[in-house]
């Protein structure tokens, strides 16, 4: 056996495969440790305060190095960053005007502009006065009749739609930073935000915060949701290895040893298992595991133990069996049932190690196919609902339009990621078959 | 002669037997899942109650009748209308009969879903989908089995090049199911370049002559047929090559060559026939699995066909259209396997000797 494990290093697709599952297993284990589970299901849950500052559908930072120009990268200006005076009026109270300076030299607009406002006030709103000054001089007025609200509040100047009038119909983050609003190319060079109001005594801004989303973020890039697809991407990885693992070693291992048992004991019981085998084989597992995701529960533990039931009695099983009824007749094991060594000390001792080294290929390639059948139940919209799988980006992806909006890195990014992943087992599973199989032997 | 029928009836007995059998479980195991164990039956339960009460509610003829009176006219409707649905019986009687209903294809009317034509009744709805995944899954599994049995063969002859060691090279892309690859395929001809559709299996509107149409389904076609190929073709090319490279090993075919038969004679009698079982049972099961992966193939390149309208059912709830494409995707798939039963037992010497491990199995 180890000799035949040596041997493997002469294959090249089994050092290729064994160094891409090499790879994955490591991503897992950064995953795992970067970012742990619970914080992994509260970032992909998202929710308000958890991705408020990126970008909506950006692409990967990567991207800029396939274009001559310079995308936009997201650029905040912190309250610690503006420049904040206080003129003190006649009936008590201040004009407070703070501003926040920033230099934007992309060749293409960013995708969005937000102002986040804090402050504790005597009234529910505070008027705000914005406007904006641009490099070439002028100042356009954005809003005057804002109103912040108390607590905290979001003007999201892309979604002003008076502003856009204005601005002949251009969105405003375009507009604003438009050279010629006719033939809009960003005018580069330092802008700030103005923004001015008047607070009574004890009214105060306890933060504020501009944000000018760019058009690319992180290493890949966001979502519908503004998630950051790398929580996803990394995490895909040990839970897609857990449920491929899992699953494979559950079915295989459970086949196997059944296999063995019926085989030993022939008679009544081959001939239940046998029946067994061919009537669930047709019956179709990913229908099924549908029906179950959708009317019982789409857990991922759910579907991994009702996978593993129904593989159980699976095609592998008449595999096996041939196999086994071959090696039944070998003299050792005949010698074991002379000296009397009881039924399941032979099956465990004796029968099944010999063929262990035939599980092992079986085990490694039957991998990628659970792997993917968890991706196939995402894709479907049947994935786990708070686990951030490949399957599951990819779904999302279908789901809000990424093909047609050219956002293609969102479903090739998880796509590769899966492909890597199945090819890695495969072609490791394929040495194995081709080393350990003795029909294989020569071919 | 009779002898040999006599053994090749009793075997395709046998494995008839077995295949209605699965047909049988997996229509019953369906008919429980969709009904929720039964829990379907409570929830239509009291939305009978519900809608009753309040329409007894708001009928001005009831208005004067006391509360008692009024209740148990509600009772008696809700018992009605219980009777009407076949609701009065216990969910495991009720299960039987559904099953035994399905399998003989009576299949009743839909809930919701309706076909083309506007009928109701899962019948039509089915007819009406079964066309398309006919064409596409025949198309598919008949170019697979010439690609490979011709590639095989071909590869089989050329033991060692680069052809054979690149096809070998590249039996692990067998490993992502074909939508997979049919994803990639949308973005790069589809959406990309943009010279083929993107999804459905004609273009809306669909065109007039019956050529003209044919034609646009054809173009349809090649994607997700090319899909399914990518996805299956490497490996099956591999594992085949590898049954004949092992069969034309044996001393037969070496003493055929020293005889000097012709090589497309050798291979036809020594080195295809005995194939044929094993290759036979490797397409079975390639089979099986193209037909499981049909469900999200149609859904990723929106073909109208049973799997896609399996999977629509399901978002509607709509029971008797799930049971319906369970049943139907039960006897196709026990139609094949039963068909290429049928071909292995004519095949194989060992199945009319009745001797040794019978069957694909």
């Amino acid at each position: 056996m180890r000799r035949r494990l040596r041997e493997l290093r002469q294959y090249p697709s089994a050092i290729i495969g064994m160094t891409v599952i090499a790879m994955f297993v490591g991503l897992s284990i950064y995953a795992v440790i970067a970012i742990p589970y619970s914080e992994a299901v509260r970032l992909w849950t998202g929710g308000p305060g958890v991705w408020d500052y990126t970008p909506r559908r950006a692409a990967p930072l990567w991207y800029d190095y396939f274009t001559s120009d310079r995308r936009a990268r997201t650029i905040n200006v912190f309250l610690e960053d503006a420049r904040v005076t206080s003129e003190p009026l006649e009936d008590g109270g201040e004009r407070v005007e703070i501003v926040f300076p920033f230099e934007f030299n992309y060749d293409e607009f960013p995708k969005e502009i937000s102002l986040f406002i804090w402050g504790t006030y005597e009234t529910r709103t505070k008027p705000l006065h914005v406007s904006l000054r641009r490099p070439d001089g002028s100042t356009i007025v954005l809003d005057e009749r804002n109103m912040a609200r108390r607590g905290g509040y979001a003007y999201r100047i892309s979604q002003d739609m008076t502003l856009r009038r204005e601005l002949e119909m251009r969105a405003p983050h375009v507009g604003l930073l438009a050279d010629d609003l006719a033939d809009p190319v960003p005018l580069k060079g330092q802008y700030e935000l103005v923004v001015e109001s008047e607070l009574a005594e004890g009214e105060e801004f306890d933060n504020a915060r501009l944000v000018i989303y760019g058009q690319l973020h992180g290493v890949a890039g966001t979502d519908h949701r503004r998630r950051d697809l790398t929580v996803a991407l990394l995490w895909g990885a040990p839970l897609g290895l857990l449920f491929g693992v899992v699953a494979a070693v559950g079915a295989q291992m459970s086949t196997f040893v059944l296999g063995g048992i019926g085989t030993w004991f022939g008679g009544v019981l081959d001939a239940v298992f046998q029946a067994i085998t061919r009537v669930v084989i047709i019956i179709p597992i990913l229908a099924f595991l549908i029906m179950i995701g959708h009317f019982y529960s789409r857990s991922l533990f759910v579907m991994l133990g009702f996978l593993i039931l129904l593989n159980v009695f699976s095609g592998a099983m008449i595999m096996y069996r041939a196999m086994f009824l071959q090696a039944k007749e070998a003299p050792y094991i005949e010698a074991a049932r002379a000296y009397g060594a009881g039924n399941f000390r032979i099956i465990f001792r004796y029968l099944l190690p010999r063929l262990a080294p035939i599980l092992l290929p079986q085990l490694v390639m039957v991998i990628p196919s659970f792997v993917f059948l968890e991706a196939s139940l995402a894709v479907l919209g049947l994935g786990d609902p708070i686990l951030p799988t490949w399957g599951k980006v990819i779904f999302d992806a279908r789901e809000n339009g990424a093909l047609y909006q050219g956002q293609f890195y969102w479903i090739v990014q998880p796509s590769v990621l899966l492909m890597m992943i199945g090819m890695g087992f495969a072609m490791l599973g394929f040495t194995l078959d081709r080393v350990f199989n003795p029909r294989l032997r020569g071919v | 002669m009779r002898g040999n029928v006599a053994s090749i009836a009793r075997f395709v007995l046998v494995r008839l037997v077995g295949l209605l059998l699965s047909v049988v479980a997996a229509v019953y195991l369906t008919v429980i899942i969709v009904n929720l164990g039964g829990e379907l039956d409570d929830m239509r339960i009291s939305q009978i109650q519900e809608q009753r009460a309040i329409q007894v509610a708001m009928n001005p003829e009831y208005r004067d009748i006391p509360q008692a009176e009024r209740e148990r006219l509600i009772q008696r409707l809700v018992e009605q209308d219980k009777r009407r649905l076949g609701l009065d019986q216990p969910f495991m009687i009720r299960s039987f009969r559904y099953t035994i209903n399905a399998i003989t294809l009576d299949l009743g009317r839909s809930e919701s879903m309706t076909s083309d034509r506007g009928s109701r009744l899962v019948r039509n709805i089915l007819l009406d989908r079964l066309p398309p995944t006919l064409i596409l899954f025949g198309t598919v599994d008949l170019l697979l089995f010439f690609f490979a049995v011709f590639g095989a063969l071909f590869l089989s002859r050329r033991y060692g090049s680069f052809l054979d060691r690149t096809t070998i090279a590249l039996a692990p892309t067998s490993a992502a199911p074909g939508w997979f690859y049919g994803i990639f395929l949308i973005i790069i001809f589809g959406y990309a370049l943009n010279i083929l559709p993107t999804g459905r299996m004609v273009s809306a509107p669909p065109p007039d002559t019956t050529l003209a149409y044919m034609g646009s389904v054809i173009q349809h076609m090649i994607l997700p047929v090319t899909a399914v190929l990518i996805g299956a073709v490497f490996l099956t090319i591999y594992s085949w090559r590898t049954f004949f490279l092992v069969y034309s090993s044996e001393d037969y075919v070496e003493l055929a060559r020293a005889k000097g038969l012709p090589s497309g004679a050798i291979e036809r009698r020594y080195v295809l026939r005995p194939t044929l079982p094993a290759i036979i049972t490797s397409f079975l099961l390639m089979i099986i699995t193209t037909g499981m992966g049909q469900i999200i193939l149609e859904t990723v390149f929106r073909w109208p066909g049973i799997g896609r309208l399996f999977y629509q059912a399901i978002t509607l709830h709509d029971t008797p259209v799930i049971v319906g494409t369970i049943v139907i995707q039960g006897y196709l798939l026990a139609l094949s396997v039963f068909l290429l039963d049928f071909i292995y037992a004519a095949v194989d010497p060992r199945v009319r000797v009745g001797k040794g491990g019978g069957g694909t199995s």
